[in-house]
């Protein structure tokens, strides 16, 4: 067994933290209430190399794996960064840059991944609709074959950066679930360009994260030429778990990294408070709640990079699909606990904006709704690991 | 102009300092090239792309670990680096080991242009070794340099920041140049850059691959020991005088006068 990080990793890593103390919480704290686009932090992770982890060197990139994007996101968000260590990373480079390194053409790959790299393109994913949030399979946007093409219609909800990207992946069907033999079948993935004058995206007023937009996102007679498929038509959903696993990968070592960042604040704060004769720190219930979701996380952790070696190290998706589930609800609810209880150390200031911890707290909500909630994480553990019997259909 | 950079592996800035009896606990401590050194290796990376240098060697003595620092430094622009590492090093003080990197300059054919170091090491931080190469080599040298203009084949200008003002130093080359915050703002390692720093050359001599005999090194081989380690005493409670404008100035002033005695 091998527990450590090579040099290079842990050389990247040392780069991240050194980014992230050049984007403060400060400096979130004013995207965050300007509701602006962290172009600075955009440039230093572009310069440095982090849009192109996943790509290989041919195209620009540094050809590694899921494994060190995590590494990298992790460092950012834990050393300052918060959500946004992820945010961005996670639009562009898990859901543009992953699928076409794995299932584009030469000149999808020519087209979109030297671009992706350099930082000068943004991806989005349009996947989550009004009918069809945790039942993926019903979505309804439908691609019709036309002539050399496809016609697109349908609305898609939720999609963050489609404000700004220039590149979406779109997820639609080109067989209707009565017509498809299988459940599955049915789905495939397209890349669309943007701005696009047939892809209305209207922002929708949120609950955090505000240095992003998500947005609804209406797609009327969209024409796409063919070399817009992405991977093989029909079978799009073995290609998207490609996606949506490290996403959800993404999103759990962003948590523990949230919690981890949320509770050294606390630790600080509660070493120089006192409010009687001792530093509020000393108390065991403060103590005691912020070591355990401190312990739990760090489980997480390595549970979920348990998931990233296995995912770069072609293991089996039920595998994969096992440990990342796992490792996304234990991370969730600790992150969430350490966010409650670095409020809690705080007191009054906790809930002031200043102090950041009340930001972390909106970030940290999102985490139990999307990539996945928390109930569809729990359901797979029961079913595909416990194999008790499905409670829905 | 070839350059030699002098990289050392430190513990990291925000590294809690323990003591484990009256030496350093070094359990947990995550390591990290002396952030003086940085400006060091970012300065001759810069000359080299201002075409002023051809080659860049990092130089360090240290521990097996110390190789981390030195691909750090690979990552930021050298192009090969030297690890001088063995057991019988431990305990080495400044002078021993400016003799070790004097004798690692020979080794890669003594004819280095200019020898930059970091002003001084976050860990020991004695400022004494970059001197003693100097002296050792009987060369010119500026330390806490804030600016530098180098004319290959000729002369380096230094500029150090003194109280008040500035002093400008002219040195012929070849020279020692130590850095200092301010000369330059090093670039993050890119991701690129740090897998290309994964296929230079890094080699790695023991004291008998550079002639050097143990009883010249370690503790028998220096003039300085450290006997022990001690933290800092506790930072008191302050006081906090309260009151009226006139009665805090007297109450502060008596403070002054009676209990630190400072005027
Ligand atoms: C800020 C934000 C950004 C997002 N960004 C993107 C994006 O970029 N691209 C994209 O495609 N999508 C995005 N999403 C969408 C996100 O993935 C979905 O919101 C998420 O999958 C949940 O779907 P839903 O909102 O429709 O919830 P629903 O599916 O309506 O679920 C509602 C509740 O019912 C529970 N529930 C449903 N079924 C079951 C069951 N069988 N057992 C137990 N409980 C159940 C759920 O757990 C949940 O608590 C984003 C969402 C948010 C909030």
């Amino acid at each position: 067994m091998e527990f450590s990080f090579t040099e290079e990793q842990r050389l990247m890593a040392e780069t991240a933290r050194k980014i992230a103390k050049d984007f403060p919480p400060d400096y979130w704290y004013e995207k965050e209430e300007a509701g602006e686009f962290g172009a600075e932090f955009w440039k230093a992770i572009s310069e440095a190399g982090f849009l192109g982890i996943v790509i290989p060197e041919e195209y620009g990139g540094v050809g590694l794996g899921v494994s060190e994007l995590m590494l990298v996101i992790q460092e950012l968000c834990e050393n300052g960064c918060g959500m946004a260590g992820n945010w961005y990373i996670c639009l562009t480079e898990v859901f543009g840059a992953m699928p076409i390194v794995k299932y584009g053409t030469k000149e999808q790959k020519e087209k979109y991944l030297p671009k992706i790299a350099s930082g000068e393109l943004e991806f989005c994913m349009a996947l989550t609709e009004p009918n069809a949030g945790t039942n993926t399979f019903r979505i309804e946007t439908f691609a019709k074959k036309e002539g050399d093409g496809y016609r697109i219609n349908g609305s898609k909800i939720f999609i963050s950066g489609a404000d700004r990207a220039k590149g979406m992946l779109l997820i639609a069907r080109t067989t209707r679930p009565e017509d498809a033999p299988k459940k599955t079948h049915g789905i495939t993935l397209f890349l669309v360009d943007l701005p696009n004058e047939a892809v209305k995206v209207s922002p929708i007023p949120k609950h955090g994260i505000n240095y992003s937009k998500t947005c609804e996102v209406v797609i009327e007679d969209l024409w796409v030429p063919e070399s817009a498929v992405l991977g093989e038509v029909d079978k799009g959903w073995f290609s998207l778990l490609d996606v949506l696993d490290p996403e959800r990968l993404v999103f759990t070592v962003a948590s523990v990294g949230i919690g981890k960042l949320a509770i050294n604040y606390a630790v600080n704060y509660g070493n120089q408070r006192q409010v009687f004769s001792q530093p509020i720190s000393s108390y065991q219930s403060l103590q005691h709640p912020l070591a355990e979701a401190y312990a739990s996380l760090v489980s997480a952790e390595l549970l979920a990079y348990k998931a990233g070696w296995l995912f770069d190290n072609d293991g089996h998706y039920r595998e994969i699909g096992a440990v990342a589930n796992m490792a996304k609800a234990v991370a969730v609810e600790n992150a969430t606990k350490a966010v409650y209880w670095a409020m809690q150390t705080l007191g009054g200031y906790g809930y002031s904006k200043e102090y950041h911890v009340e930001r972390w707290w909106r970030e940290i909500n999102l985490v139990r709704l999307a990539p996945v909630t928390q109930q569809m994480a729990l359901n797979y553990i029961a079913e595909h690991i416990l194999g008790m019997p499905k409670s829905y259909s | 102009m070839k350059i030699a950079v002098f990289c050392k592996s430190v513990p990291d800035t925000e590294t809690k300092v323990r003591l484990k009896g009256d030496r350093l606990d070094t359990s947990g401590i995550k390591y990290i090239l002396n952030p003086y050194d940085e400006f060091a290796v970012e300065e001759a990376v810069r000359m080299k792309e201002a075409k002023k240098a051809e080659e860049i060697v990092a130089i360090s003595m240290g521990p097996a670990r110390a190789q981390e620092a030195l691909r750090n430094a690979l990552a930021i622009g050298a192009d090969r680096a030297v690890l001088v590492t063995d057991d019988a090093l431990d305990g080495s003080d400044t002078l021993a080991t400016a003799k070790v990197l004097v004798k690692v300059l020979e080794k890669e054919g003594g004819d280095f242009d200019l020898l930059l170091f970091g002003q001084r090491a976050i860990d020991g931080d004695t400022w004494q070794v970059p001197s003693q190469v100097a002296a050792l080599l009987d060369l010119p040298q500026a330390t806490c340099t804030v600016a530098l203009e180098v004319e290959p084949g000729s002369k380096a200008v230094a500029t150090r920041l003194v109280e008040g003002g500035e002093e400008i130093h002219e040195l012929t080359l070849p020279a020692v140049i130590t850095c200092s915050k301010g000369l330059n703002e090093p670039r993050y390692p890119s991701l690129p850059n740090i897998m290309k720093a994964k296929k230079k050359p890094l080699t790695t001599y023991s004291l008998g691959d550079l002639g050097i005999d143990a009883s010249e090194v370690g503790k028998n081989g220096s003039r300085t020991e450290v006997l022990s380690y001690e933290l800092p005493p506790a930072r008191g409670g302050g006081k906090k005088v309260e009151g009226e404008p006139e009665e805090v100035v007297a109450e502060l002033v008596k403070f002054l006068k009676e209990e630190i005695k400072v005027i």
